[in-house]
C-alpha cells in the first residue's frame, strides 16, 4: 500500500525541478483561458490538502479516514472567526492552521493509540463527529447550507483575493509554501524516521526514537498543512459548508494521493489536478460522476499502487524527491 | 571486582506468557568491558531474556539495573539512549530505504542524544559504521538487495552506529557461511574495545574462542555460569545441552 | 400520550430497527470476523437488497405478498452473487490485504451507489407490505408487519447461528477464522470459504433491506446509514463476536429508537458515534470483553 522509499540523493536536480514546477504555474497564469484558471486555483489550495495527507499517509505509513476534519478546522477557524468576530484575513488564516494542529494533537493522542484498521475507522469515526458536531450547531455554522464569507472581508492588505488574478497567485503562493515545507520535512533526517516508521515500527523503537511522538509530530504538522488548505479554501473562494465535512472530503485526498504517488512530493497535485478534470468532464454527461472516483480508486489499488510519479521513480527517476 | 559498578544486573527478573515462565527469577550480572554468551536450548528463555533486558516488553517481576540505575519502567526507547543496543534475530532491516539511511537513522539517533545534528558528521558517522563492517561500498544501494551476509552485517552495523555501551546480538551468525563468521568474530572483538557485547548464540566453537564468560539458561533460568573451560567441563551442562545438540547444527 | 405508552411505542419502534441492524451487522461481523476485512460497500450490499426488492415486487401485479415474497427470495440472491463477484474480480487478487481492501471496498461503494443512481434514480419507492392489518393496544394501533419483521430477523440469525455452530460449513468457517493457514495445510478451500461468507454476508445485508423496504423506502443513499451504525455494532460488540454483535445491535438499536424520540437525532447520532471510537481507543476488544478471535 504504502509508497516507495526515499531513494538517493541529488539535492539539486530536486531543488531544481520543484522551482521549475511553481515557474511553470505562473506562466500557465498568462495563458490560461479564465474557466482553467479558476480551476487551477481550486486545484492549487485542494493538492495542499493532499500533501498534507501525505505527509501522514504516503511518508508515516498511517492510513486515516478522516482527514476531512483537519480541511474543516481550518475551513470553519478562519471562515467563522472572520465572519463572527471580523477578523482580518491574516488573523483567520492562523486561527484556521492553529485549530487544525490543536484538533490533530487531540485525535492524534487518542487515534494513535490504535494502529492498523481500527486507526481507519477510529478517524472515520471522528471526522463523522465533526461533520455531526456543524450540523448540530447549525445557527453558527450554518449547517447544510453553510455560509459565506463577505468580498469586504477578504483583502489582504492592497491585495483584493476576489479578484481572480490576485486569489491565483494567492493559491500558487500557498502551494509552493506547502511544497517547500513538505520537501524540508522529507529531506531531513526527521523526514527519514517517518519513513523508517512505515516501513517497520518495531525497528525504529529499539534505534532509540519515541515512535509515538513522531507519529503524533506527523499528525499535527499534516493536520496543521490540510488546515492551511482549509483556511485558504475559505478565503479565496468565500464559501464555508459541511459538504467538506463529509466521508467522502476524507476519501479524496486518499484518492488523489494514490493516483499521484504516495510518498512523492508533487504526486498529490498530480492526483488531484487529474482526478479533479476527470470529475469536471465526466460531470457535464452524468450525475453519477462518482462512478468514476470509485472505479478509479479500484484499478489504482489493483493495477497501479505506487500512483503515477511512484512509477516514475521507480522506473526512471529514483531521486525524485 | 567488587568496587566495579555492574554495567547490567537483573535481580529476579521473570516474565511468564499465560500459565508458562519463559523467564523465571533470574539474577544476571554483567561487568563493563565483557565479552558475554549466553547458550541454552531453544525454548530456554534466551531471547525472552534479552528483551526484557532492552524492554521490548515488561517484566512480570524484578528489576534491570543498567550502569547502577533502575531502568525496569523505562520505554524501550529510552533504553535504547541509554546505550543498550539491540539487533535482531529476524534480520529486520529497512528493506526498501539506501544502506545509507539504515545506518543513517541510527548514526543521527546518537548525534541527537549528543546535542548537535549536523549533515556533515551524520555524513561521517554513516560511512565509519559502513567500513567497520565492509558495506561502504554498498552504501546507495537498496538494502532489501544485499545478499544474506551483508543483510547481517547491516543489522551489525546499524547496532554499532548507535554507540552503545551493551551491544546485544540475537544470534548473529545464523544462516552466515564459515569466511562470513569468521570476519564476524574479528568485528565482535574490535567492538569489545569499547563497548560491553551480550551475544546469544548456539555455534559453540564460535562462542568458546569468542566469550570471557558464558551464562548457560535452561527452562527460564540460569542453570551455569563460568569461563569456556568451565562450561565444558560442567556435567550437567553437558547433560542438558551440549551433548544434546552436539550433531544438531 | 402518557409517558408509558410512549416508552411503550420507542421499545417497539427500538425493537424493529434493532431487527434490522442485527441482520446487517452479522453480516459485516461475519465479514471481518473470518476474512479479516473491513467491507467499506457493505451498507451498499444493503441499498442494492432494497432497490432489486423494489424491482422485483413491481414485476408481478396482484397481491402485495406474491410481490414480497418474491423479492425476499431472489433480491438476497442477486446482491450474493454480485458480492461474489466482487469478491472473486478485486478482493482475492489483493490478497485480502486489509488497508487496500478497504480503499477497494470504498471504490465499491461508490460504483454501486452510482450505478443504482444511474438505473434506478434519485427517486424513494416503498414496496408494499404483504399484510398490512394493525393490532390495537389499549393506547395505539400497531403494525402488524413491523412485529412480523422482528420475527423474521430473529429466525434468521438462529439459522445463521445454528449453521455456524452445527453444521460442516460453519465448522470448515470456524476453522478458517482461527488460523488460515492451519486451515489450509488441512485441506479447507480457504479461498472458496473466503468467497462464500463475503457473499453470505452482503445476503444478510439483501435481506435486511428487504424486510425494511415497506416501511422505509428504497433510494440510492439508503446504504450508509446502516453502514455507520454497524461498525458501530461491532466495534461495540467487539470485532468478530458474534454474539456481542447481537447484543450491541439490540442496545444501539433501542437506545437509537429510544433517544430519537426524545432527544435530536444529531445529538444521538454524534454523542454515539464519539462513543464508539472512544470504545475502539480505550477498549478495543469491545464493550462486552471477549476478545475478538
Amino acid at each position: 500500500m504504502s509508497g516507495p522509499a526515499v531513494r538517493n540523493d541529488r539535492p539539486m536536480a530536486a531543488a531544481l525541478l520543484h522551482v521549475a514546477v511553481v515557474l511553470v504555474f505562473v506562466a500557465l497564469q498568462y495563458v490560461l483561458p479564465d474557466y482553467h484558471r479558476a480551476v487551477f486555483s481550486r486545484v492549487l489550495v485542494l493538492a495542499v490538502f493532499a500533501m498534507g495527507y501525505n505527509l501522514a499517509f504516503g511518508y508515516t505509513g498511517l492510513l486515516s479516514l478522516g482527514h476531512a476534519m483537519f480541511f474543516c478546522a481550518g475551513l470553519y477557524g478562519a471562515g467563522m472567526t472572520m465572519s463572527m468576530l471580523g477578523w482580518n484575513v491574516a488573523a483567520g488564516l492562523v486561527a484556521g492552521i492553529v485549530c487544525g494542529a490543536a484538533l490533530a494533537l487531540v485525535i492524534g493522542l487518542l487515534a494513535l493509540r490504535t494502529t492498523g484498521v481500527a486507526f481507519m475507522i477510529v478517524t472515520l469515526m471522528f471526522a463523522q463527529v465533526l461533520y455531526l458536531v456543524i450540523l448540530y450547531f447549525n445557527e453558527y455554522t450554518g449547517g447544510d447550507q453553510g455560509f459565506s464569507l463577505r468580498p469586504a472581508a477578504r483583502q489582504l492588505g492592497p491585495f483584493d483575493l476576489t479578484d481572480p488574478t490576485t486569489r491565483y497567485f494567492a493559491a500558487l503562493a500557498l502551494f509552493a509554501a506547502a511544497l517547500a515545507v513538505t520537501l524540508a520535512i522529507v529531506r531531513s533526517p526527521r523526514g527519514r524516521v517517518l519513513v523508517a516508521i512505515r516501513e517497520n515500527e518495531d525497528r525504529v523503537r529499539m534505534l532509540g526514537y519515541n515512535v509515538f511522538a513522531a507519529k503524533l509530530a506527523a499528525v499535527v504538522l499534516s493536520g496543521a498543512l490540510c488546515a492551511a488548505a482549509g483556511a485558504t479554501y475559505a478565503i479565496l473562494f468565500g464559501y464555508v459548508g459541511a459538504t467538506f465535512a463529509t466521508i467522502q472530503y476524507s476519501i479524496l485526498p486518499l484518492l488523489w494521493v494514490l493516483l499521484g504517488g504516495a510518498a512523492t512530493a508533487l504526486g498529490p497535485l498530480v492526483g488531484t489536478l487529474f482526478m479533479y478534470y476527470v470529475v469536471d468532464i465526466t460531470s457535464n454527461y452524468t450525475t453519477a460522476y462518482l462512478l468514476f472516483v470509485g472505479v478509479a480508486l479500484i484499478l489504482l489499488v489493483l493495477y497501479f499502487p505506487k500512483g503515477v510519479l511512484g512509477t516514475v521513480r521507480e522506473r526512471w527517476l529514483p531521486w525524485l524527491p | 571486582m567488587a568496587a566495579v559498578t555492574p554495567l547490567l544486573e537483573t535481580r529476579g527478573l521473570s516474565r511468564s506468557f499465560g500459565g508458562l515462565k519463559a523467564v523465571d527469577r533470574v539474577d544476571f550480572t554483567l561487568q563493563p568491558g565483557e565479552i558475554r554468551a549466553i547458550i541454552g536450548p531453544n525454548g530456554a528463555g534466551k531471547t525472552t531474556f534479552v528483551s526484557l533486558v532492552c524492554g521490548r516488553f515488561p517484566p512480570s517481576a524484578g528489576k534491570v539495573i543498567f550502569d547502577g540505575e533502575d531502568i525496569t519502567a523505562l520505554p524501550a526507547h529510552r533504553r535504547v539512549r541509554k546505550g543498550i543496543a539491540y539487533t535482531f534475530q529476524i534480520t529486520s532491516i529497512f528493506s526498501r530505504l539506501t544502506v545509507f539511511d539504515n545506518v543513517a537513522l541510527s548514526v543521527q539517533r546518537a548525534l541527537l542524544s549528543g546535542g548537535g545534528l549536523a549533515t556533515a558528521s551524520l555524513k561521517r558517522g554513516a560511512i565509519e559504521a559502513l567500513e567497520r563492517t565492509g558495506l561502504a561500498d554498498r552504501a546507495h544501494e537498496t538494502a532489501g538487495n544485499l545478499a544474506y551476509g551483508h543483510q547481517r552485517l547491516l543489522e551489525v552495523a546499524m547496532g554499532l552506529a548507535l554507540r552503545p555501551r551493551l551491544l546485544i546480538f540475537d544470534e548473529p551468525t545464523q544462516g552466515l557461511s564459515d569466511g562470513e563468521i569468521e570476519g564476524f568474530v574479528t568485528l565482535v572483538r574490535q567492538i569489545a574495545q569499547d563497548a560491553t557485547v551480550l551475544l546469544i548464540e548456539h555455534n559453540m566453537p564460535l562462542v568458546m574462542a569468542l566469550a570471557q564468560t558464558i551464562t548457560v539458561f535452561e527452562r527460564g533460568s540460569i542453570l551455569a555460569e563460568g569461563t569456556p573451560s568451565e562450561i565444558r567441563d560442567d556435567r550437567a551442562v553437558q547433560d542438558a545441552y551440549l551433548g544434546a545438540s552436539a550433531d544438531d547444527d | 400520550m402518557a409517558f408509558g405508552p410512549h416508552l411503550l411505542l420507542a421499545v417497539l419502534e427500538g425493537l424493529v430497527s434493532s431487527a434490522v441492524l442485527a441482520l446487517t451487522a452479522l453480516g459485516l461481523s461475519l465479514v471481518f470476523g473470518v476474512m479479516r476485512i473491513v467491507n467499506v460497500a457493505h451498507g451498499e450490499f444493503f441499498m442494492l437488497g432494497a432497490v432489486f426488492a423494489w424491482w422485483f415486487s413491481t414485476m408481478v401485479a396482484g397481491d402485495p405478498a406474491l410481490g414480497f415474497l418474491l423479492a425476499l427470495v431472489l433480491a438476497p440472491l442477486v446482491v450474493g452473487a454480485i458480492a461474489l463477484v466482487a469478491e472473486r474480480l478485486v478482493l482475492r487478487r489483493l490478497n485480502y490485504d486489509p488497508e487496500a481492501t478497504i480503499v477497494a471496498t470504498i471504490g465499491m461503494l461508490y460504483i454501486f451507489e452510482q450505478l443504482a443512481l444511474m438505473f434506478y434514480g434519485p427517486e424513494a419507492r416503498a414496496v408494499p407490505a404483504p399484510f398490512d392489518f394493525r393490532i390495537t393496544l389499549p393506547w395505539f394501533g400497531y403494525s402488524a408487519y413491523k412485529l412480523a419483521i422482528i420475527a423474521a430477523s430473529i429466525l434468521v440469525m438462529l439459522a445463521t447461528w445454528f449453521v455456524l455452530t452445527r453444521t460442516r460449513i460453519g465448522l470448515v468457517m470456524r476453522a478458517t477464522q482461527y488460523d488460515r493457514e492451519t486451515a489450509q495445510a488441512f485441506g479447507i478451500p480457504v479461498d472458496r470459504v473466503y468467497a462464500g461468507v463475503f457473499a453470505l454476508g452482503a445476503m444478510l445485508a439483501a435481506i435486511a433491506a428487504v424486510l425494511i423496504v415497506p416501511i422505509q423506502q428504497a433510494h440510492y443513499l439508503m446504504g450508509t446509514d446502516p453502514l455507520l451504525l454497524s461498525f458501530i455494532v461491532v466495534i461495540i460488540g467487539g470485532l468478530g463476536s458474534l454474539r456481542g454483535t447481537v447484543v450491541a445491535a439490540v442496545l444501539i438499536g433501542l437506545s437509537d429508537g429510544i433517544i430519537a424520540v426524545f432527544f435530536s437525532p444529531t445529538l444521538a447520532k454524534m454523542l454515539a458515534t464519539l462513543f464508539v471510537a472512544l470504545v475502539l481507543v480505550f477498549r478495543p476488544q469491545g464493550l462486552f470483553g471477549t476478545t475478538a478471535r
